[in-house]
């Protein structure tokens, strides 16, 4: 006889409960912790290149970067000056989830930071869906990925606690139409804080950089 | 890519729910899936072929439901379907959505002998 159990039940819950763990553990250590989200090439390794010489001798950083394989992003956030990187290798998944975070925060003395950078993998449609824990999710949109982004990956742009539009040196050489590509943000996530940035000249990244030790002092 | 730990939860909530029934069987998964959900029904069949096998879940079918997306604009409240290519309101031109449904992904329902 074929009997129906109703369940309703939320599938991504496993994953949710172990990203709260994080997010106590975190709390517990009076850390702020960031998870940055981007396409590959669109420079989440160069702005925390970037921004961790700037946040020298004002904050003390960790950073664990996820990738599918090599140590490439961990090696180049501890040259910047990360006092502690640790690298996940998914082993060929395509996002980082809270039980690889988990697995990452137990290798740190979270108590000798005040701000955790977590390098998500390269990919605009799974790291949306598998919370971390972490604090605030930041995205980067650079300007050759094109203006269409937010209409063709809504699930990522409506997410996000901050976007950083990287790469605005190319702007004179790209057709990217800033309105157009902000109306869709907008529509998805209206008055998500938003920073212009270029990685090479290092425009915008100042008002970057005072974000996150603003986030960091709340802690 | 993400679907494979997304089959694997679905799998284990159902296995679950039919050990608490007592069921020997699990013979259909009713699954309810948004439009924003960003999930892939042929990926989730494809894992749960080769995840379910060996599990009393194993030979199950899947159903999915699939629910649209609705916005609403919180200018002047209009309800609306977005486009890949149209986000903004098509009745005000606002900006500033609420989403109302297409972000579901639940499992709903199990039938078990």
């Amino acid at each position: 006889m074929t009997q129906n159990i109703p369940i309703v039940e939320n599938i991504m819950n496993a994953n949710d409960r172990l990203a709260e763990e994080n997010r106590a553990r975190i709390n517990a250590a009076g850390v702020f912790a960031i998870n940055i989200m981007a396409s590959p090439g669109a420079g989440k390794t160069s702005l925390i290149e970037q921004t961790l010489p700037r946040l020298k001798g004002k904050l003390r950083v960790a950073t664990i970067d996820g990738d599918i394989a090599t140590s490439i992003d961990s090696d180049r956030a501890a040259a910047a000056g990360a006092q502690a990187a640790v690298q996940i290798n998914t082993g060929g998944d395509c996002h980082l989830d809270a039980v690889m975070l988990r697995g990452a925060l137990e290798q740190l003395d979270l108590t000798q930071f005040d701000l955790l950078i977590v390098e998500n993998v390269g990919n605009l449609v799974c790291p949306a869906g598998f919370k971390l824990g972490t604090h605030k999710s930041v995205l980067i949109a650079s300007v050759p990925e094109g203006d269409d982004k937010p209409y063709k990956y809504p699930g990522m742009y409506r997410g996000v606690d901050a976007l950083v539009i990287n790469k605005v040196d190319l702007l004179p050489y790209i057709n990217f139409r800033m309105d157009y590509f902000k109306q869709g943000v907008e529509v998805l996530n209206p008055g998500v804080t938003t920073f212009e940035t270029s990685c090479r000249t290092g425009d915008g990244l100042d008002a970057w950089v005072d974000w996150l030790i603003q986030n960091a002092k709340r802690k | 890519m993400h679907e494979l730990p997304v089959t694997q939860s679905i799998l284990k909530i159902a296995l679950q729910h039919a050990e608490k029934g007592n069921a020997k069987r699990i013979t259909d998964l009713n699954i309810v899936m948004g439009e924003l959900s960003s999930m892939v029904d042929d990926s989730i069949q494809f894992y749960w072929d080769i995840i379910a096998k060996d599990t009393i879940a194993e030979g199950a079918t899947l159903h999915f439901r699939r629910v649209p997306a609705e916005l609403q604009c919180m200018t002047c409240f209009h309800k609306y379907h977005p486009t890949d290519k149209e986000l903004v309101c098509p009745q005000c031109g606002g900006v500033g959505a609420k989403i109302i449904t297409g972000e579901e992904f639940a499992l709903e329902s199990i039938d078990v002998e």
